[in-house]
């Protein structure tokens, strides 16, 4: 059984006559053990699409979906409390800036056994070498002279070893990391991604990776989602995906890598900007940056098609040779 | 003023930037060396790319080369000329060739202000030339980065990141420029908008005989645009030499752990993973001898102790034992 499924996941923010879909009908699975990489540029839905996972889109937002069976419970259908349950111990989630999303009044014990408290209880001796033996598990050194530091006195690398270590503090078996590395150095961001990996393979956990980095994914992740202005364009097997892209944007994108290009002087670059809110074109969202769009492509939306294991949402998507079928 | 064609565009010399820190009452006060010793050559239409991490002490150099801050010690050359015995009116003159493009466009832009007055700020200041001119100057650049004449009334809010970051690019040209410093120019914008304003620079580049000065932390991107790399590391060099020579050669321990950090797509591009352990030391407390010594697979008694310099190499230039006396690890 899959650990999350999601079908036809939409949120809407704005009026009910004329609402702005950040998330447009996403639908995919996460199974333990497996590291799924989701990316995209800014304002794609990457970070909307999970975030309503947890159920953290309030008022105004409106969050509708076919289903989004977490270890085949239906989370829409239970009550607030019961989904709390689940929330921050089941499922956990690690944020995007560890220095703002820390709560820079209280202390790193205090934060760290927040959480426990609230879903295991025990007693505060019990809740305090528990969170020793976090700190040890996510690689900080001398753990108990960290217990009464406050965020400001940690590194940005720290930090998001204290965010993990809260995100695992319930032993969750499904863990969202939104940008875990964006806001730290390459050297760090290494560290910070093998001690999510191990963590990952320890525990068998479902991993979904939330990152616009493309080959970060490329390295981390087993399966891959692409996504463009708040749809799913192209899913598949990592290594597949990344060098037979089938969509015509994973191509632009991987093209536009400085990576791609070596060699030559121009890099080849998508021409215009992701759709923002009151721009959104008909037809193909993709459709006005596409080199191969056809009148079709203007007028009508493509469906997302394809069987369980590489989908793809485009009227002529791209063969081995990386040029449209017609 | 004289040029002297076959010296180097810009020339540094030992530059250093220290800011005294204030230890308040129970502290001593304290000196943090955000640049200690920086020198390099920058010729003609070239790109020299410094890297490093954060705190590194790169854009430390960014604003001592703009002038916007002076440097503690060292020299600094521009076509020949030390910038830095200049009287105050002829400093003035020099630093017009000499700009910058900052790191973050939702942050250098001025929100209050429209486009044109953005762009003709510098020659308002600068030169006295008509209202007139300076409008047609200005269309004349907008052109030139891909904006349109329509553009010139607009406010910075209602352009998109990678339009912000050309607009500054403008008005880092408006004077015409001999060198521009970028300070990670891309970091802030997405994959395919950053491949837009790299096209975008590399055309000027050739267009306009710029040099520039990039500045980074994406070692995929320094890798397209750099002809030099310097990599810096707690407010010193520790590799400099040609990009290519760098990149397929690396020769600093520390150069060698950047370079196998950085995520690949391609799994034949990438390399062994060297895991750095512990993080950056403080430059308010900087580790004795060599400051990568506590992180450094190879360090030795000698690197506790004394201090590298940057000597060279079999190619550019490095600072580190191992490398100065070709230590043999099995």
């Amino acid at each position: 059984m899959e650990l999350l499924e999601v079908k036809n996941l939409c949120v809407e923010f704005g009026s009910e006559e004329n609402p702005f879909r950040a998330v447009d009908q996403v639908g995919y699975t996460v199974s333990r053990g497996e590291v799924v990489g989701i990316v995209g540029e800014s304002g794609s839905g990457k970070s909307v699409s999970s975030l309503s996972i947890m159920g953290l889109i309030d008022y105004p937002g409106r969050v509708t979906a076919d289903s989004m069976l977490f270890n085949g419970q239906d989370l829409q259908k239970l009550s607030d409390k019961e989904r709390r349950k689940i929330t921050g111990a089941d499922i956990a989630m690690i944020f995007q800036e560890p220095m703002s999303s820390l709560n820079p009044c209280y202390t790193v014990e205090f934060q760290i056994s927040e959480a426990l408290k609230i879903h295991q209880g025990g007693t505060r001796k019990w809740r305090r070498e528990r969170v020793i033996e976090l700190l040890e598990q996510v690689g900080i050194p001398d753990p108990k002279s960290r217990l009464s530091n406050y965020p400001h006195q940690l590194s940005g690398g720290m930090s998001q070893r204290v965010m993990i270590a809260m995100a695992i503090a319930c032993e969750p078996i499904l863990l969202i990391a939104d940008e875990p590395t964006t806001a730290l150095d390459v050297t760090i961001q290494a560290q910070i991604m093998d001690l999510l990996l191990d963590l990952q393979k320890q525990k068998n956990m479902g991993l979904v990776l939330i990152t616009h980095d493309l080959a970060l994914v490329a390295e981390a992740a087993d399966r891959v989602i692409v996504m463009y202005a708040g749809q799913v364009v192209e899913s598949g097997p990592a290594e597949e995906l990344f060098s037979t892209p089938k969509h015509p944007y994973t191509q632009a994108l991987l093209r536009s890598l400085p990576e791609s290009s070596v060699g030559q002087d121009r890099l080849d670059a998508l021409p215009g900007v992701v759709p923002g809110a009151f721009d959104r074109p008909t037809g193909c969202m993709l459709s006005p940056r596409c080199a191969y769009a056809t009148e079709r492509c203007h007028n009508e939306q493509p469906h997302i098609q394809g069987d369980k294991i590489r989908q793809v949402r485009c009227f002529t998507p791209l063969d081995a040779n990386g040029e449209p079928v017609q | 003023m004289s040029s002297n064609s076959s010296a180097p565009l810009l020339e540094v010399e030992g530059l250093k930037k220290h800011y005294d820190v204030k230890g308040g009452l129970f502290k001593p006060d304290a000196t943090v060396k955000a640049m200690d010793g920086v020198s390099f050559k920058l010729e003609r239409g070239k790109t020299l790319a410094v890297v490093g991490e954060s705190g590194c002490g790169k854009s430390t150099l960014a604003r001592v080369l703009t002038m916007i801050e002076t440097p503690t010690d060292g020299a600094l050359r521009f076509d020949g000329e030390d910038i830095l015995s200049l009287g105050k009116d002829a400093a003035k003159v020099l630093r017009q060739k000499i700009q910058i493009i900052f790191q973050n466009p939702y942050g250098s832009l001025n929100p209050r202000k429209k486009v044109g007055s953005i762009l003709e700020e510098p020659l308002i200041i600068n030169t006295d030339i008509s209202k007139e001119d300076r409008k047609q100057k200005s269309l004349a650049i907008l052109q030139k980065v891909g904006l349109r004449p329509e553009h010139y009334d607009r406010y910075p809010h209602m352009f998109s990141g990678g339009q912000r970051q050309r607009i500054a690019i403008a008005r880092s040209l408006m004077l015409d420029p001999k060198v521009v410093v970028a300070d990670e120019p891309v970091s802030a914008l997405d994959v395919s908008v950053q491949a837009q304003v790299l096209n975008l620079m590399m055309d000027l580049q050739q267009d306009m005989g710029l040099s520039y000065v990039f500045i980074s932390h994406d070692l995929s991107v320094v890798e397209h645009i750099a002809d030099d790399v310097m990599v810096m590391y707690l407010g010193k060099a520790v590799e400099y030499g040609r990009s290519e020579d760098v990149f397929s050669n690396p020769q600093h321990p520390y150069t060698q752990a950047l370079l196998s950090s950085t995520p690949r797509l391609n799994p034949e591009h990438r390399r062994e993973k060297i895991k750095l352990e512990g993080e950056l030391p403080s430059p308010l407390n900087p580790p004795s001898g060599c400051a990568f010594h506590a992180r450094c697979r190879f360090a030795r008694d000698q690197c506790h102790k004394e201090q590298p310099q940057l000597l060279d190499a079999k190619s550019g230039k490095v600072a580190c034992f191992a490398v100065e006396q070709a230590w043999s690890f099995d």
